[in-house]
């Protein structure tokens, strides 16, 4: 069946998972729906003792076994020692057909290969994969299906029903012995646990894991001793390196300091450039680059960001302090700048990931942006967005906020360089879909700016100014001039994942990936 | 006469020519002209491999109107007479004699190049020379250098070896370039040449880079050679005309090309008197704010 | 051109190809890709047409594509036939001329 955005998604994968074609990005605005709720267990003999002496016997006392699906959050980035943990016990323990519902999973969980291929692992939901688990996925190794879901859409389908979460593992970089978390004053930092808060609300069993056991009451808290079963001591929680970077230094390449010049005049010259004004940001160098020049504006004019939303690093917490930002709403930390602000900035705020981007609550965050700036793999005539498959058709990215922020903009923005190596970036087709066309707005590489055709109010906004406008087809014209049309990827018939929309429709699947065929 | 000759050239990028990465689209930066090196980039056994490089990246890729100039081996090598070849196969817009020492040595690669260009049916004309000083000899040579042919649009002052010849080093202060600036512009500006300075290769100073372009603009000289596209947004801001310049400029553009149409002989701006001699720098500050896109006038 | 010895040309960098050219009998083309996906066909393509302007009909070329444009895979498949075929640089600087626009276009 053909969706909304024209991709073909095969009636066995609807049949299958029971959901529906992607009808465009607001087509479930009203629709009511009632919430799920996990079977608790009431703690009232206040004799009882949560502290278990290791994951395993966490794992017993939550009833472990066969199919049962364990969640976690991805707030220790490429740092994160807790999957790999629980997921060991759970090998040995002999436990199969565990589905991993996670917040997103990153290189850092390559050692889950062998679970993966000797069935102890056989379905995984996440924002997105990288590395050996992207790889795994896309060459079939994964028994069942693979769901990429964004941040918000995470939020929904847990608070839907969709998924039901078994166990909660939740690295907390302090807890105290009756399970208040922090995402401060540890070893292992993270600034904020927006992400696992839905985890601890819906799953049945909920297991904090630190490795800062800290005097009780851990206050202010992020998640509450109300919502945890058991909590667990080890040694580390995380590698501190590898969950922030020191700041990164501005980058120095030039191209995306002219991409992110283009940004910022992009921002300025549109009506929501106000006092006021609300905005979220990426971390990548065009991105920082952007926030930096957009910042002196600020400054020289007079204006005030209202908002700064989103996942946070350095320059941020820089505007905010200088007094340029109002107020940052947090619910990922990039850097120890990031983690040190939210931490002690009173103008600095952790959200929930349901309050930031969840689309079926009562309004998140992101309905609030004037702006968002995003990256993008490729970005096809349509103004489609693919994050999550390289062009390669491995899997190799996450959703992230990416469809959340978009939908909820007034005015998003993605940069993209339009050639990485041969590969154009601006292309016919995507090799998937993440982020639909229609809510975003304005695409800008090395060689000119794109602005969706359905924004005539912005294209009238930026004639005048010296910004190099063209159509999107003409910059997939000149990438093509320069590389060469590339052919679509060729891929098996298997299905093994779905790209799910925010709103818990399917944008896209997923094939499998086939080596390549010399036609003669 | 070709028209490239008294071209806009306020920065020239080094770009090693057998490097896919940094010749595939150095446009993007919009120098005025990138040099594609054959010379001191190129590892010796490689001086093959980086002219397949260039012919293809000459024939291939489109440069959008940036210059293409070929920093050819110097003439001491036995590389040179092939580098001239696949210069005028690959039509390059200019080549860029390394080491240039006198009058002598621009004549043999204009005779080189008059081979070449019989061989593969290229217009004698089409391609231009400028000379790279970097010896002592070379710059003492200027004046002839600069007088050799009317296919060499201009010199250009290569810091390194210089400093070497003259048994100092760069200093960052400029003063051991003092001489050879000032002499070069002379030489140059009396020729009716174009005149470029050495590169600045501290890439992490960018206020001592837009200093030195400052200064060498006030000297006289067109443009500065560029190791990074970090440098070119500032030098084209160095280069780019003041708005009085630019309102001064086109006044007397008008002026003196309204009442030479008229058969006049004497012009006057503001109310004064001015000399015809101001003409070409007035023409040229227009044309260097048409290229920093801060003209909106109608000349 | 007669493949008369082993020779390479190109490096393992973005945007590069790294070719090498080894004597043989009948054409043995073996084409490893970054972009093998997107560009595979082209590649070859390219790669084939070069050996033909080349006159290469004995030969086993293996070429490790990172991103190249086709004038970089031109250039390279050039650079190591030419080295292969006798065309070192210093049979060029003693006067050995190359075929620009002829055999290399």
């Amino acid at each position: 069946m053909i969706n909304a955005v024209g991709r073909d998604i095969p009636e066995e994968i609807i049949k299958a998972t029971g959901m529906q074609p992607f009808a465009g990005a607001y087509a479930r605005h009203n629709m009511t729906y009632k919430k799920d709720a996990p079977v608790v267990r009431a703690v009232i003999d206040p004799k009882e003792d949560k502290m278990l002496p290791s994951i395993k016997d966490a794992l017993v006392k939550c009833g472990i076994k066969d199919g049962m699906t364990l969640s976690f959050h991805h707030h220790f980035r490429e740092g994160d020692y807790v999957v790999n943990m629980v997921m060991e016990e759970v090998h040995k323990m002999g436990i199969k057909d565990i589905t991993i519902c996670a917040s997103s999973l990153g290189k850092a969980h390559n050692p889950l290969l062998p679970m993966i291929e000797d069935g102890t692992i056989t379905n995984i939901q996440s924002s997105g994969v990288r590395g050996k688990i992207g790889e795994a996925i896309s060459t079939g190794k994964l028994k069942g299906l693979a769901i990429m879901r964004s941040h918000g859409g995470r939020v929904r389908a847990i608070e839907s029903g969709d998924v039901h979460i078994d166990i909660a593992f939740i690295g907390a970089p302090t807890c105290d012995k009756y399970g208040n978390m922090r995402a401060n004053g540890g070893k292992s930092d993270c600034g904020v646990l927006s992400y696992a808060y839905v985890d601890a609300q819906y799953a049945d069993k909920v297991v904090a894991v630190t490795d800062t056991l800290v005097p009780y009451p851990n206050l202010p808290c992020s998640i509450s001793q109300v919502n945890v079963d058991y909590v667990v001591e080890v040694d580390e929680i995380g590698n501190p390196a590898k969950i922030a970077t020191g700041a990164a230094k501005p980058t120095t390449d030039v191209r995306k300091i002219m991409m992110a010049d283009y940004c910022t005049q992009f921002v300025i010259n549109t009506p929501y450039f106000k006092n006021g004004f609300s905005y979220q940001t990426g971390v990548g160098g065009a991105s920082i680059a952007s926030t930096i020049s957009l910042g002196k504006i600020m400054k020289e004019r007079g204006i005030k960001m209202g908002l700064g939303l989103g996942g946070i690093a350095g320059p941020m917490c820089k505007l905010l302090e200088e007094g340029l930002i109002e107020k940052l709403v947090d619910t990922q930390d990039f850097d120890l700048t990031a983690i040190e602000s939210v931490a002690h900035n009173p103008n600095h705020f952790e959200i929930t990931g349901s309050e930031y981007a969840n689309p079926m609550n009562k309004g998140a965050y992101v309905n609030q942006l004037d702006f968002v700036i995003l990256a993008s793999l490729e970005v096809d005539v349509n103004f489609n967005c693919n994050v999550v498959v390289g062009s390669d058709g491995m899997i190799t990215g996450a959703q992230g906020g990416h469809p959340d922020t978009a939908a909820g903009a007034k005015c998003t923005i993605v940069i993209a360089p339009l050639l990485q190596g041969r590969i154009p970036a601006i292309c016919d087709e995507c090799t998937a879909i993440t982020t639909p066309g229609e809510t975003v707005d304005v695409v800008i590489t090395d060689y000119g700016i794109a602005i969706n055709p359905r924004r005539q109010d912005l294209i009238e906004c930026m004639k005048g100014t010296k910004l190099p406008i063209c159509t999107i087809e003409e910059l997939r014209d000149l990438a093509y001039s320069i590389v060469g049309k590339p052919d679509p990827v060729k891929f098996g018939d298997r299905v093994v994942g779905v790209i799910e929309s925010r709103d818990g429709t399917i944008i896209d699947v997923v094939r499998q990936i086939k080596d390549y065929e010399w036609d003669d | 006469m070709n028209p490239n000759l008294n071209r806009l050239r306020r920065s020239m990028m080094f770009l090693n020519a057998q490097k896919p990465s940094l010749i595939k689209d150095p446009y993007i930066y919009k120098p005025d002209s990138i040099m594609l090196d054959l010379e001191d980039a190129v590892a010796e056994n490689q001086k093959d491999a980086a002219r397949y490089s260039l012919y293809h990246a000459l024939k291939e890729i489109d440069y959008r109107g940036v210059e293409r100039v070929v920093r050819i081996n110097g003439l001491e090598t036995a590389h040179w007479k092939e580098d001239v070849r696949v210069c005028v196969a690959g039509r390059c817009d200019s080549i860029r004699i390394s080491k240039t020492e006198s009058a002598a040595d621009v004549l043999a690669v204009e005779a080189e190049m008059r081979k070449a260009e019989e061989e593969f049916g290229v217009e004698h004309g089409s391609i231009l020379i400028m000379a790279a000083l970097e010896s002592t000899k070379g710059v003492l040579a200027a004046r002839e250098i600069c007088e050799a042919s009317p296919l060499l649009f201009g010199i250009a002052l290569s810091g390194g070896d210089y400093t070497k010849d003259l048994q100092t080093s760069i200093s960052g202060t400029g003063v051991e370039f003092a001489w050879a600036r000032g002499y070069m512009v002379n030489a140059a500006r009396c020729a009716g040449k174009q005149v470029f300075d050495t590169v600045f290769t501290n890439l992490d100073d960018m206020e001592g880079f837009r200093k030195e372009t400052e200064m060498i603009k006030t000297m006289g000289f067109d443009g500065k050679s560029i190791v990074n596209p970090r440098q070119i947004a500032v030098c084209h801001e160095v280069f780019t005309p003041t708005e009085k310049e630019i309102i001064k400029a086109e006044k007397i553009v008008k002026e003196v090309d309204e009442k030479k149409a008229m058969g006049i002989g004497v012009f006057t701006v503001d109310g004064k008197m001015i000399d015809i001699a101001f003409y070409p720098g007035a023409k040229r500050t227009i044309e260097l704010a048409k290229a920093a896109g801060v003209y909106e006038g109608d000349l | 051109m007669e493949v008369k010895i082993t020779a390479m040309a190109g490096t393992l960098e973005s945007s590069d190809c790294q070719v090498t050219v080894e004597p043989g009998t009948g054409l043995d083309l073996s084409i490893e890709s970054s972009v093998i996906n997107q560009y595979g066909k082209a590649i070859k393509k390219t790669v084939l047409e070069t050996l033909e302007r080349l006159e290469v009909k004995d030969a086993k070329v293996t070429l490790v594509d990172k991103g190249a444009l086709d004038c970089t895979l031109k250039a390279r498949v050039e650079g190591a036939v030419f080295r292969a075929s006798g065309y070192t640089e210093d049979d060029i600087c003693a006067g050995k001329k190359l075929p620009w626009g002829g055999a290399i276009q």
